[in-house]
């Protein structure tokens, strides 16, 4: 087992890990950072195949490293948005927001 | 030259680690929040000192080297700044314990 | 090896920390040691250019962004009762991330061998670019297209954080007003620190051509000195109705969307450079981008507005 492969499982794990983690907890900001991990791990995983790409003098395929860029800054915008969706709603409602229908 | 170098380098960077262990052992050991600040304290300027002293030794050209010392530099300013500021909330009479 | 494994142990550590602390505070906390120490994974995976985009994005201004929010956040975070689920849909849920897990790992350890690689097309066409880092000419001309829609979702996040404000604040100051004692360590740091980092965002930004870093990373660097300048109260964000922000704002994607459309007269396709003119083409393009996406990147951070307009 390689370098690349290591960490491709460890991308793998921290998927898993992110979605138990936004499937359990109750609270909306604990459910925003398990999303986040679920982004670590799949980043991760484009990392992998960067890595297994290196060729022509690069430690690396730099197109998937570029998309990751890209990703993480997307992946930073979307958090900001939800973040200020959650504050303004409990804002709002003054109160956590919860799934219950007694509004 | 280059052994003597490498055999520096390893001694400091060793001595950094222990002062990183002995900062963690601290963080972890004492009772209350301002004794584990100043066991931090130490791990930020004298652990990440020696390992910066140690890697100094393998940089080529004065250019990499000044980047590593202001590595250094800021850690201990940034740090200094959050440990005063840190402090000055959990001391008692601050705003927690 | 060893180094690797233990590397790895450790950023899943930190992050079965992040998913199981108690408190919200706590959970962040363990999210950004897991960026910073996601940020040396891609240094072993030869990746420079992420891992400074993940230390400085993913685990510095989003961990910052937490940080206030969980913050604003502590007098809701107790579970009421009947919240918290019940131990046998726990355990139902652990299965389905087991599966899904273990379905990502066989793709890993299926990847094709020998692994295809887009990398001899790029290094073979760099040197007409001028560039010799090899992710910014991806995302400046290969991907250019790419790199112009993400200005434009980053502007669309803005507008979407911008448009949550009340009425009656519509178009003012985002964020509270940061009070800090003139004379005090807060301020004192942010009048050092504030111009060093200047130096070194622009310092990134220019050596991104022939290194790593880039415009990214750089504009990174500037939205969180900014950020440090607001919190000493040194400055104020400026209200959200100012004709100069907007256009601020909107530079960078102006600029991109113009050089494209120049592309078709002059080389025949949106976005394409001609050849004697693309290092000054994509400079032209990166200085705007990176003043944009600082100022975006600073106002996403600090919010939608929370005080009314002069």
């Amino acid at each position: 087992m390689n370098t690349a492969t290591l960490y491709g499982l460890c991308g793998a794990v921290l998927v898993g890990l992110g979605l138990f983690g936004l499937i359990v907890h109750p609270q909306p900001l604990r459910k925003i950072l398990a999303f986040n991990l679920i982004g670590g791990g799949v980043f991760l995983l484009f990392g992998v195949v960067a890595r297994r790409g290196a060729a022509a003098g690069f430690g690396g395929d730099p197109v998937p490293q570029a998309l990751v860029i890209t990703g993480l800054v997307v992946a930073f915008a979307a958090t900001a948005l939800a973040v200020a969706l959650l504050l303004r709603l409990v804002q709002e409602i003054g109160r956590r927001p919860t799934l219950r229908s007694d509004g | 030259m280059s052994l003597t170098l490498d055999v520096l380098t390893v001694l400091s960077v060793c001595a950094g680690a222990f002062f990183f262990l002995a900062g963690t052992v601290g963080l972890l050991r004492f009772p209350d929040a301002l004794g584990r600040l100043h066991a931090l304290t130490k791990a930020d300027n004298l652990g990440l000192g020696l390992i910066v002293l140690g890697l100094l030794f393998q940089v080529e050209g004065p250019s990499a080297a000044l980047k590593l010392i202001s590595v250094w530099f800021l850690t201990l300013l940034a740090g200094a700044t959050v440990t005063q500021l840190l402090a000055r909330t959990a001391r008692p009479g601050g705003m927690f314990e | 090896m060893a180094f690797d494994a233990g590397l790895a142990v450790l950023v899943l550590g930190m992050a079965v920390w992040t998913i199981t602390a108690r408190g919200t505070f706590a959970a962040v906390v363990g999210f950004v040691a897991y960026g910073l120490l996601l940020a040396l994974v891609w240094v072993r995976l030869a990746a420079p250019d992420v891992a400074l985009t993940e230390a400085a994005l993913g685990s510095g201004i989003t961990g910052g962004l937490l940080l206030g929010a969980s913050a604003r956040l502590r007098p809701t975070e107790a579970p009421a009762t009947g919240e918290t689920m019940g131990i046998g849909l726990r355990v139902a849920a652990a299965a389905l991330c087991v599966l899904v897990a273990a379905g990502l790992a066989a793709i890993v350890v299926l990847l094709p061998e020998p692994a295809p690689t887009l990398a001899p097309p790029v290094a073979a066409n760099m040197a007409a670019l001028g560039l010799a880092n090899p992710v910014t000419a991806v995302l400046m001309a290969y991907r250019a297209i790419d790199t112009l829609l993400e200005t434009v979702v980053l502007l669309l996040a803005l507008l979407g954080v911008w448009s949550l404000a009340p009425d009656r604040v519509w178009g003012g100051f985002p964020g509270p007003r940061h009070d800090a004692d003139p004379h005090g360590l807060l301020t004192f740091i942010a009048q050092l620190l504030v111009p060093i980092g200047l130096i070194v965002g622009i310092h990134i930004f220019w050596v991104g051509s022939v290194a790593p870093g880039g415009e990214f990373q750089a504009a990174t660097i500037l939205a969180a000195m900014w950020i440090l300048a607001t919190m000493a109260g040194l400055v104020d964000d400026p209200p959200v109705n100012r004709r100069w922000l907007r256009i601020l704002l909107v530079a960078g994607p102006a600029v991109f969307f113009a050089v494209g459309f120049a592309g078709w007269a002059m080389a025949g396709a949106f976005l394409a450079y001609p050849a004697p003119y693309a290092k000054l083409l994509i400079l032209t393009i990166e200085i705007p981008v990176t003043l944009s996406i600082a100022a975006t990147l600073a106002l996403l951070v600090a919010g939608p507005p929370e005080r009314a307009p002069p």
